[in-house]
């Protein structure tokens, strides 16, 4: 492991001793990706169990289903010792080294960031809000507030830094779970296809089984509309850049626009998706749940929600006299967002995906059988 | 409630128990128009006993399913129970049992219970057995589920411990509910209370003291008390009370609970030795699978009630691992003291083994031709040399499955009397009438096919019995 050797945390440690557990009884194996993947090991060090943390989506089936859950002594909570784990990992292995610390400390380093950022461009561009009476309706107005090379410089720069400094982990947290197979053309479509379904959401088939007894479904519908949501709107930006730069054109756009379509359609995704998981966190039955972790997650969700509710609003009042503001609004929290990717939990979706691939690249082979007799 | 409990004073079928035999009973009466109240023992996470630790079940089909490689006749059941049982099993019952199996799959599948598809065919699918999704307690959830949204009442906590039987006619049971005992009259009983497994002092009447050397690897809650209340009120018996299934198991387990995750599977690996360090059994003599479940019996009959599996570095990672780690030396002689065994007995035993050696070609997925010579006990197959360093040694104990005294019943489950009457309205099924099936021995997954196909018929004949 080297350079990215990594050192078991508590939970690590406690995600080994499940592991353990889980190997010699392997009932859940039909359930998801984790147990399969599990099975390939006898032993489980760090770098591994934080693959097998990534692979857990969390849907609750396994806990439901174990005789060993607590209050059995064996205590064998598999969805909350893995989302402790991936916190953990995520601390790990983040980069530059030391910065992980923002894992641990809930969600108040995005909160301040956030804040800082959006209050930076309300004190920046203050002097030239007042030029425009605060109405940014026509094309270019965005641009007498910041020039659009500002902008480009801005954001690309927080943009680059943040793949570059998520990429850096995710490269780490690979080295980490040792070397895997060769990565094919199909490896890449079968993780994802998992990650676009969302496949092991669903607790071996059922849905996720996570307040109640009765299976419900709606975790995965709403991870899949801030999912696509943050896609499109992703995509908006992009065609209005090639707006910006190929046609010549300048925003804001029309509605009817194809970047004013996709936006909005992504915004309304986030603005309906984040609330959504909100939602379901909240109801969750505690015990699947990660307590220490919760305020990063919610951190994560409520800035995915602002994105998409201070893009919508700009759109609908950038006629009215609060467009001026709400553009300082809009474009604060989507710095904050870029600036903050790296050290929060959007950072789940590319580890996620990593492992995912290691999995699909694993293949259904090479686990030991398990037998009939019990 | 004139009880004073939350439970009725009266139901049409009460059925005692908690696990599979008890529910499929629950929902078979239910579906045949009765009122049900199931009384568990357990609180509700520990409900259902021991069907909580399970993964499968047999049933006999005629081609392969989705969960099944291929078919299971009638027939090739029959053959199977017959030689794990040596012939102890009531025939025409067994055949019986093994008839309405084939039927099984489908109905506990209606019940909302999910069975292990295969995934890109690693995950275990068997030609005999088919797995639970999740395993035993997914399965019993399903079960819960159905129940409940027919209008079966549970009750948790609520443990039986006295039933009210005059001439062979089921009258009242008495429940214990908290700090006060009530009573609940019912037209027809289903006793689907498992057996004695966790009763220590009754354990310890047919065993002796050795019982208290026992590992319990289910419930603590099937202590037997229905059972005894039932043959004490003129129940006939069925089956040798020493007669049970029982594996070796980590001697470090809980004492009960420690469910799957403590059996090993390494015995065909190496020796086996008691606490004088000497061998005692073919460790190579079958395939495991048809071998596991003898162990519990000859690990139970050593001094101690207490054996030592050794074998060495050649086979680690070969075989399934368990919860605790194997204990570790790097010679012989300090693994035998770590184990507190005479280490030149244990020397000269492994010496002993390990000249006796014919070295064949090893492949521990058949019946290898790697035996010893002029060794007793021989090790038939996958005898290697204990020679590489490090050595591993695991301690283990007798681990109890279930017992097999039971009740008689005939093929409606009905619990016969000693006068070999049945009783008119008190049947059983599950482990307390499994050794009408199983006098002894065991196929895996029948336990669970005992409960069901005799739960289904019980609650049928009980909801049938009500109506006239
Ligand atoms: C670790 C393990 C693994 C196993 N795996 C398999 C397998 O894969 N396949 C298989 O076929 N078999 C397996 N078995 C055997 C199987 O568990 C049993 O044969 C089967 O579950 C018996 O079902 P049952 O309903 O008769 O008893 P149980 O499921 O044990 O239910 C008996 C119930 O009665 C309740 N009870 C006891 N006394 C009272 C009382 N006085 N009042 C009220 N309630 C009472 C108990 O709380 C319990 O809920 C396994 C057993 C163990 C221990
Ligand atoms: C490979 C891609 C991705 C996968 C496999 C994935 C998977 C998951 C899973 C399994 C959860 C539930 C975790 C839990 O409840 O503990 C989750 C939560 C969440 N994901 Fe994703 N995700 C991916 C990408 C994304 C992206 C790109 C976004 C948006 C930018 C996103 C936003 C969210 C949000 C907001 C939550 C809720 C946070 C929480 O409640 O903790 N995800 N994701
Ligand atoms: S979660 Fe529980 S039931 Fe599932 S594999 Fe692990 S120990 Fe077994
Ligand atoms: S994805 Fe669901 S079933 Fe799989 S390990 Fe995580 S919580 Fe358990």
């Amino acid at each position: 492991m080297g350079e990215t050797e990594m050192k078991a945390g508590a939970a690590l440690e406690e995600a080994g001793r499940i592991m353990t557990i889980c190997n010699s009884c392997r009932y859940c194996e039909g359930l998801c990706a984790v147990f399969p993947a599990m099975e390939r090991h006898t032993t489980f060090d760090a770098g591994t169990l934080a693959h097998l943390a990534s692979l857990c989506h969390g849907c609750g089936a396994c806990l439901d289903d174990c005789q060993f859950a607590p209050p059995h002594e064996f205590a064998v909570n598999v969805p909350r010792t893995m989302a402790a784990a991936r916190r953990e990992s995520y601390a790990a292995h983040a980069w530059p080294r030391g910065t992980g610390i923002a894992f641990l400390h809930g969600g108040r380093i995005t909160a301040a960031v956030m804040l800082a950022s959006i209050a930076a461009f309300l004190l920046v561009l203050a002097p030239a809000m007042s030029g425009t009476r605060g109405v940014l309706a026509a094309p270019g107005a965005f641009y007498r507030l910041m020039s659009h090379q500002m902008m480009v410089a801005v954001f690309g720069l927080a943009f680059v830094y943040a793949v570059f400094a998520i990429a850096a982990g995710v490269r780490r947290f690979w080295r980490a779970g040792g070397a895997a197979r060769a990565i094919g053309r199909t490896t890449i479509a079968v993780a994802l296809n998992d990650a676009a379904r969302l496949r092991y959401l669903d607790g071996g088939g059922a849905g996720c089984p996570d307040t109640q007894d009765a299976p419900r479904d709606h975790r995965k519908i709403y991870h899949h509309l801030v999912f696509y949501g943050f896609g499109l709107c992703f995509a908006a930006t992009t065609v209005a850049t090639l707006f910006h730069y190929v046609l010549g054109r300048e925003a804001p756009y029309p509605f009817l626009s194809l970047p004013v379509l996709l936006g909005t359609a992504g915004g309304v995704g986030l603005v309906i998706g984040a609330p959504g998981l909100l939602f379901e966190k909240l109801r969750r039955k505690r015990d699947f749940a990660d307590a220490a972790g919760r305020p990063l997650d919610l951190a994560f969700v409520l800035s995915l929600f602002l994105v998409g509710l201070t893009g919508l609003a700009l759109l609908a009042l950038r006629a009215t006299p609060w467009a001026a503001v709400l553009l300082c609004l809009h474009l604060g929290v989507v710095l904050g967002f870029f600036l903050t990717m790296p050290y929060g939990k959007f950072v789940h979706g590319i580890w996620r995906f990593a492992a995912l691939l290691r999995h699909a690249a694993e293949g259904q082979t090479g686990a030991a059988e398990s037998d009939a007799a019990t | 409630m004139a009880n004073g409990a939350d439970l009725p004073d009266s139901i049409d079928t009460l059925v005692i128990g908690g696990g599979n035999a008890a529910l499929c009973a629950a929902i078979s009466a239910r579906r045949g128009g009765a009122s049900v109240l199931v009384l568990e023992a357990a609180p509700e996470f520990y409900r259902g006993g021991n069907t909580r630790h399970t993964r499968n079940m047999r049933c006999a089909h005629d081609s392969a399913t989705a969960f099944l490689t291929g078919p299971y006749t009638e027939e090739e059941f029959w053959q199977d129970l017959l030689r794990v049982t040596g012939g102890e099993t009531d025939e025409d019952l067994a055949r019986h049992m093994i008839a309405e199996s084939k039927d099984m799959l489908d109905w506990i599948g209606q019940q909302g219970v999910r069975f292990q598809p295969s995934l890109g065919g690693t995950l275990s699918l068997g030609r005999t057995n088919s797995f639970f999704l999740g395993g035993g307690r997914a399965m019993l959830k399903s079960l819960y589920r159905t129940a409940e949204a027919l209008g079966v009442r549970v009750a948790y906590e609520a443990e039986v411990v006295g039933l009210d039987i005059e001439d062979g006619v089921f009258r009242a049971a008495r429940v214990r509910r908290g700090e006060r005992t009530v009573s609940i009259g019912a037209r027809t009983l289903i006793a689907a209370a498992g057996g004695f497994e966790a009763n220590t002092e009754w354990l310890r009447d047919s065993w002796g003291p050795a019982a208290d050397n026992f590992l319990i690897r289910g419930t603590p809650y099937n202590r037997g008390t229905v059972l005894r209340l039932l043959l004490d009120a003129g129940a006939m018996p069925v089956g040798d009370p020493t007669q049970c299934h029982a594996v070796a198991i980590d001697a470090r387990a809980p004492r009960f609970d420690g469910g799957i995750i403590t059996r090993l599977d390494c015995v065909v690996f190496g020796v086996v030795v008691n606490a004088n360090a000497e061998r005692f059994y073919d460790e190579g003599e079958d395939v495991w699978p048809k071998r596991y479940a003898i162990w519990g019996r000859l690990i139970a009959a050593q001094p101690g009630q207490i054996a030592y599996i050794v074998f060495d570095a050649k086979s680690l990672g070969l075989f399934m691992p368990s919860l605790f780690p194997p204990v570790q030396a790097n010679d012989l002689g300090s693994l035998a003291a770590k184990l507190g065994l005479d280490p030149s007995r244990f020397q000269a035993t492994l010496a002993g083994f390990n000249a006796a050696i014919r070295d064949g070609t090893f492949d521990h997925t058949v019946l290898d031709d790697c035996r010893t010579e002029g060794l007793d006990p021989p090790k038939s197959h996958w005898a290697r040399r204990i020679d590489t360093p490090p050595f591993y040694a695991y301690p283990v104990r007798p681990g109890i499955t279930f017992t097999y005294l039971g009740v008689r019943v005939d093929r409606n489950a009905r619990i016969r009397m000693q006068d070999g009457r049945p009783s008119p309205n008190m049947f059983a099924a599950g482990e307390i009438m499994a050794g009408n099936v199983l006098g002894r021995g065991y196929a895996a997954g029948i336990g669970m096919t005992i409960g069901s196909v005799f739960g289904r018929i019980a609650g049928r004949e009980a909801a049938r019995h009500g109506r006239n």
